[in-house]
């Protein structure tokens, strides 16, 4: 049994929700936004750890390939 | 849980259509792993155990996320608030030491026999009737649970967002039904993973900025005003034992030992994440690599809990005794993300309680339908058809499943949901500390016979009812009275060693099995190389030992102990 690769989802998922949380921060962040969070922009800090949670799991992926050694044989769906 | 309480005080959050778009993004994928996990999914054992071919990491991150439901995220920041520290027993001792038993001491026997679940292992040990009582309780508790925890989620919504109980009920249960009919455990496991993942992200940003607020954590001893809140020892409070030095028994001997180990080992839906590794050595090490996050997760669930008895307004005045906003501990998480998040976060924030809830149900229901499919429907009803018949009956089972959750849940909120939902959870911890002594009795006791098997088991499950009964305040009996959690820890307590002295006795006066049937199932009769797991390839490396790596988990509590105790 073969599975897709689990880190790649989780890298798309986090840096999808990392880029949408940068951009709040940087650009739609109102003074009530800050006041609410003690004047932290939470959604920025929040939204660059996201991205770097992503680039690790994205860079572990292509680092260690899900099937490199174990796996010789040609996928059976192709 | 008193979640009927909610819809009485305002947890009304801001969610604005950008929070929306994040949690849609989150279900689409949900969904795309359901549909991408099918195309792996080729006969019963691919479906119902991802066909035992995971790396230890994603099993042993889904073995505490299938853990990590709503009921325990809001349960626990409800304890945070209402005893503090305390509450981190519940991780350190609690779970810690019974993970890393399960992976060093049981994990040979359940992984190396190759039974396909729990219940398996005990119709091989004990023969039919203890397989019965285990398989059958075992998978009406897990429909049970996954409607509390469907009626938990919908209540939980309704509060937050405003739907219908009804549309929360019925979405949720469709959407978990469409990614674990599609791609069976693997979907699940993948997904627990995934939710594992988002929850931290929702709760480390609520964490942070709540500990800005309180002024760090000096801040926060500066303001609880009951500072024997802020150790964990003796914990008083939370057991209900009013003397130090039993308090801390009561703790060691029955949440630590007996409540913990009972959970952890005998639990299929915990141990169906270990079965479904990829080597002897990976299964070994999935309770144990899902300690780490377990030992540290406190920090971003308990600390919330501390955090919002000061901050929270409701909630200090809750805690001063003043019930008068109509908030319960409960509601710890929901008002804090009120009181903190911003759009945005807000979004990752009810992503990741959603995200919790429908992980718990969809725990119950992958554990539920190879309980059925493997233990009840092969083994008594139809035997002996080819493999794609049982592959149907487990993706019917499925569907099954969260029909009746569904059904569950409604009646669960027709009779008023917060005493229901603590009845039942009560009932099935009934069976866990009997299933532990027979468990263990039977797996280094070779006379053990199938007799005792059950016997134990049964008088065991009597004893715990027996004391909930005569304990419980609202039965009337009160013959015993124990506020807290002593009363569980007691009546967990006195079932093992019933089930235990029972089940020597009646074994000394019954016949055993023959040693040639327990090979693989009892330590004396298993060689050491079937219990011992390969060390090449990609079990290879000192960093993978599961003996190593489990020392340093329990030696990581001990110093979190000395630090935060």
């Amino acid at each position: 049994m073969r599975l897709f690769d689990l880190r790649l989802i989780i890298a798309f998922l986090f840096g999808l929700y990392g880029v949408v949380l940068v951009v709040i921060g940087l650009g739609f962040t109102t003074d009530d936004d800050l006041k609410k969070a003690e004047g932290v922009n939470i959604n920025l800090w929040a939204g660059v750890a996201m991205v770097v949670l992503a680039a690790a799991f994205a860079a572990w992926a292509t680092l260690r390939p899900q099937f490199a050694d174990t796996d010789k044989e040609p996928l059976k769906e192709l | 849980m008193p979640v009927s309480v909610l819809a009485e005080a305002d947890l009304r959050l801001d969610a604005g259509p950008i929070d929306y778009a994040l949690l849609v993004i989150y279900f689409v994928v949900v969904l795309g792993i359901g549909v991408m996990a099918r195309r792996s999914v080729s006969s019963s054992l691919d479906f119902l155990l991802s066909g035992r071919s995971l790396p230890a990491w994603v099993t042993g991150l889904a073995f505490i996320s299938a853990n990590l439901g709503a009921l325990e995220l809001m349960g626990m920041t409800a304890n945070g608030a209402q005893y503090g520290m305390a509450t981190v027993h519940y991780y350190w001792i609690g779970a810690i030491p019974a993970m890393v038993f399960l992976g060093l001491v049981m994990m040979p026997f359940y992984y190396g026999s190759k039974v396909r679940s729990v219940p398996e292992f005990m119709l091989r040990r004990f023969g039919k009737p203890a397989h019965l009582v285990n398989a059958i309780s075992f998978a009406v508790a897990q429909i049970l649970i996954a409607g509390i925890n469907l009626f938990a989620l919908a209540v939980i919504i309704d509060a937050l967002l405003g739907w219908p109980l009804p549309v929360s009920i019925v979405v949720a249960a469709l959407v978990v039904l469409a990614y674990t009919t599609l791609g069976g455990l693997s979907a699940a496991i993948y997904n627990e993973v995934l939710q594992f993942f988002v929850i931290v992200a929702a709760l480390a940003p609520l964490t942070i900025v709540g500990l800005i607020k309180v002024g760090g954590w000096q801040g926060i001893v500066e303001k609880v005003t009951d500072q024997e809140q802020l150790s964990a020892w003796p914990a008083t409070e939370l057991t209900g034992i009013d003397n130090p030095v039993w308090s801390v028994i009561g703790l060691v001997f029955g949440l630590g030992f007996v409540l913990s180990f009972g959970y952890w080992t005998t639990n299929f839906a915990e141990v169906q994440r270990a079965m479904s590794a990829k080597s002897m050595s990976a299964a070994k090490r999935t309770p144990i690599i899902g300690a780490y996050p377990k030992a540290l997760i406190p920090a971003i669930i308990i600390i919330p809990g501390i955090i919002a008895a000061v901050i929270v307004p409701e909630m200090a005045q809750l805690k001063a005794g003043d019930t008068s906003s109509g908030v319960a501990y409960n509601n710890v998480l929901p008002l804090l993300m009120r009181d903190l998040l911003p759009n945005g976060i807000l979004g990752i924030a009810i992503t990741g309680l959603l995200a919790s809830f429908m992980a718990g149900v969809a725990a119950n229901v992958s554990s539920f339908n190879t309980v059925f499919t493997y233990d009840l429907w092969q083994d008594y009803i139809k035997k002996d058809r080819p493999d794609e018949y049982y592959l149907r009956v487990g993706r019917l089972a499925t569907v099954g499943a969260c029909v009746l959750a569904i059904g569950t849940a409604f009646i669960a909120a027709a009779l008023g949901g917060s005493n229901i939902m603590d009845y039942i959870q009560a009932l099935f911890s009934f069976f866990n500390a009997p299933l532990f002594a027979t468990f263990i009795v039977g797996m280094f006791w070779k006379r053990m016979t199938p007799t005792a098997g059950w016997v134990g088991l049964l008088a065991g499950t009597f004893t715990a009812m027996f004391i909930y009964a005569i304990s419980e305040p609202s039965f009337g009996l009160k013959w015993l009275e124990l506020p807290g959690q002593g009363a569980s820890f007691l009546g967990a307590g006195l079932a093992f060693v019933v089930d235990v002295v029972v089940s020597v006795g009646v074994s000394l006066v019954t016949r055993p099995k023959p040693d040639s049937e327990l090979v693989g199932l009892v330590y004396s009769l298993t060689p050491k190389k079937d219990r011992s797991h390969s060390t090449t390839g990609e079990d290879a490396g000192w960093y993978r030992s599961p003996a190593l790596l489990g020392g340093g988990v329990l030696a990581l509590t001990t110093v979190l102990y000395f630090i935060f105790g």
